[in-house]
């Protein structure tokens, strides 16, 4: 009874909590670390040095009047952020935090659940998300939204493939696609797969930066040509939703490269007897380490580089990612037929 | 037309959207109707007038010495090189000799304002393609010079220096040291910014080859400074007629070649070189003496009228001023502003472009609606 419920419950709670915390202090870290680039503090008013920030913001958007634009289609208005949101959220079910423990003299595992297309089920799941872009960006009846749709439709399209592409090859290698077998995976080769697929690493970084709409490809809702983008019409917590699912996905997004690149929750060089001191350190923290690190990038990028296009992103992606991408496979296989 | 009726199975209507007047990226109150296709657009109409303030009628009931301050807010981001503008057409009015050590004090805070100037269009041009971060650095250059002005003559942003016949104040003590250093920390900031944007694989590919205007197209629609030298015509007030101190000043003007928005960005970044370069020559060069000429208390210019430009950091700045002799104000006052003729460029500059590239343009020929309305 309390293994099959009330300990998966409790997690889901944990996870959730977790996340949502973690994304509204994500939203004051990017501040933070910008302003920091931009030689300038960032917030400071709100409790020392500006760590009660998000929560000045969460209620000042919860107050905030919720405005739906008279000529809107309500029911598709509605349901965008929702659609934006759940599933940046339940993704984090099959995100492996850590491997068994031992707690309470109980074995818990630190993930929600290991389903064996763990991998297929977080790129199916995240693609949803961008309906949710598209239809909020079409329900709001208005022209700067509606270019940014279309643009993000065109920018899933682009993307979408590539990324899969790129994790054909890594599934490749690993040989599973439970997100617990790939750390696995890397345990018994003790290496890191960055070392092993760089190309499909890089690869699924740029696409990374694609997926969650972040700098430098995110025109879906860039401020200075489409004034805000899909999220123009959107206001108080419905918008506030479309800004979370988006620094919820860069999270998704870090924590599935370091699961699938960075050997999740594994030391440096795992199962090399000489580095076993590191294993002192606990699993999670290792994850989250290497989880921030990613995020770091992500909003370092945003710091320095200008932005794409999105004939020129669309032009990336075909002519350049994919192809690479599925170059990355074939080799990937002759490699593997041949030598192994 | 006859092809109108046909309608084929896929059909596409353009879009028309409202670029501004309230937009982030239109640079204050410019308006921008553009009709897409897709996001190509397809034509566009800019319409201007929201910032009009009737500065040139106004003069027209002002005393001479009163219409400096007005100057100020027409580009009110340069207003320095508009005082000087303004003035010296007075001044060629009523042939006064303004003194060396004026005119040398002049070309320092007009190239001062230059760099000023610059500063911002690289911050908003940078931020519009998405690159925030020079953004904030530009500012605070310019920050730096805000300072240098307000300690030499009060305020911040308008600054009512000039007077007919010379200055009203002379540099305060140390103030040309704080230059030579501003000039030093300037220096290097611009091979930052370039560190960061001009060899930058997506800033190449969203200026590279958008908003091409050739040499002769640039002349026949009158554009003038940055942009028109950006399209390879070596043409600068500076040079050609020389005013205040600049015929003693020794400085490149710097031309592109292709005519697009990554020239005009160079030749701007080159001219924040220049303007050190001047700027230290004027400073170093400062000769003793008095700041104002011999004005008489009463400014009355003869009857007559006369034309004046000045190479403001936008373009050529011109004053047509009539007098008649009789009143103390001026019977006609005109001005020719080089933000408004560039900005006849842009339907024909944006034209097959997609939208993000109209906030690249618009930033790249650098407007401010102060000056474009008046």
């Amino acid at each position: 009874m309390i293994d099959t419920y009330l300990i998966p419950l409790l997690k889901i709670l944990f996870v959730l909590n977790a996340t949502l915390v973690g994304v509204t202090y994500m939203v004051l870290l990017e501040r933070k670390v910008i302003a920091w680039v931009q030689v300038r503090l960032g917030p400071m008013r709100v409790g020392p040095y500006g760590i009660l920030q998000p929560i000045a913001d969460a209620v000042k958007l919860i107050l905030k009047e919720d405005i739906t634009p008279a000529r809107a289609d309500k029911w598709v208005f509605t349901a965008a952020p929702i659609i934006v949101m759940v599933p940046a959220l339940i993704t984090f079910a099959v995100i492996p935090f850590g491997p068994v423990v031992h707690l309470f003299g109980r074995e818990v595992p630190l993930y929600i659940t290991d389903i064996n297309v763990g991998l297929l089920y977080i790129v199916s799941v995240a693609s949803i998300g961008v309906y949710g872009i598209i239809l909020g960006g079409w329900a709001s009846n208005s022209k700067f939204p509606l270019l940014a749709s279309l643009r993000a439709s065109a920018q899933l399209i682009s993307y979408e493939v590539a990324v899969t592409m790129t994790l054909v090859s890594l599934i490749m290698t690993a040989g599973t696609l439970s997100m617990v077998g790939i750390v696995n995976a890397q345990y018994t080769s003790r290496l890191w797969f960055i070392f092993v697929q760089p190309v499909a690493f890089v690869l699924f970084f740029i696409g990374g930066l694609a997926e969650t709409n972040r700098a430098p490809f995110d025109m879906a809702e860039a401020e200075q040509e489409l004034t805000g983008g899909f999220h123009t019409e959107y206001s108080g917590m419905r918008f506030a939703l479309f800004f979370l699912a988006e620094y919820a996905n860069m999270i998704v997004v870090s924590s599935v490269a370091t699961t699938l690149f960075l050997g999740g929750w594994l030391a440096p060089f795992p199962n090399v007897a000489a580095l076993s001191f590191l294993g002192y350190v606990p699993s999670w923290i290792w994850f989250l380490l290497k989880t921030f690190v990613f995020l770091y990038v992500f909003l370092w990028v945003r710091a320095t580089l200008p932005r794409y296009r999105y004939d020129q992103l669309m032009r990336l992606g075909w002519k350049v990612l994919i192809p690479t991408a599925i170059a990355n496979v074939v080799v990937t296989g002759i490699v593997k037929v041949l030598l192994l | 037309m006859e092809a109108s009726t046909y309608r084929p199975a896929f059909d596409t209507e353009e879009l028309v959207i409202n670029m501004g007047p309230q937009h982030p990226s239109t640079h204050g109150v410019l308006r921008v109707v553009l009709k897409l296709d897709g996001e190509r657009v397809v034509d566009s109409d800019v319409i201007i007038g929201y910032l009009h303030r009737g500065i040139e009628k106004l003069s027209e009931n002002r005393n001479w010495t009163q219409i400096i301050l007005l100057t100020d807010r027409m580009d009110y981001v340069a207003a320095a090189t508009n005082n000087v503008g303004y003035c010296e057409t007075v001044e060629k009015l009523m042939q006064l000799e303004v003194p060396r050590r004026a005119r040398y004090i002049r070309t320092a805070l007009c190239e001062l304002q230059r760099i000023a100037s610059h500063c911002l269009w690289l911050g908003t041009h940078a931020m519009d393609i998405g690159a925030m971060t020079v953004f904030l650095y530009a500012f605070r250059e310019r920050e730096l010079i805000l300072d240098l002005f307000e300690e030499y003559c009060g305020a911040r942003l308008t600054y009512n220096s000039m007077r007919i016949g010379g200055l009203p104040l002379d540099i305060p003590v140390g103030w040309d040291g704080k230059v030579l250093e501003f000039c030093n920390i300037m220096m290097q900031k611009v091979d930052e910014y370039e560190e960061l944007l001009t060899n930058n694989r997506i800033w190449l590919e969203r200026t590279k080859g958008i908003g091409v205007i050739s040499a002769e197209g640039a002349v026949a629609i009158g554009l003038s400074g940055p942009p028109l030298r950006g399209s390879g015509v070596p043409k600068d007030v500076r040079k050609d007629e020389p005013y205040a101190a600049y015929s003693e000043m020794k400085f490149e003007v710097p031309i592109g070649t292709s005519g697009d928005t990554y020239d005009r960005y160079l030749v701007r970044l080159e001219e924040f070189r220049q303007s050190v370069k001047i700027i230290r020559q004027a400073i170093e060069g400062i000769p003793e003496g008095p700041i104002v000429g011999k004005v008489p208390r009463l400014i009355k210019p003869p009857a007559g009228e006369t034309y004046h430009a000045i190479e403001s950091p936008k373009g050529e700045l011109g004053y047509f001023i009539v007098s008649d002799g009789k009143s103390t104000n001026p019977y006609r006052f005109r001005v020719r502003p080089p933000s408004f003729c560039n900005l006849q460029a842009l339907p024909q500059l944006i034209r097959g472009h997609m939208v993000a590239d109209v906030v690249a343009l618009i930033g790249s020929i650098d407007v401010v609606l102060g000056e474009v309305d008046r």
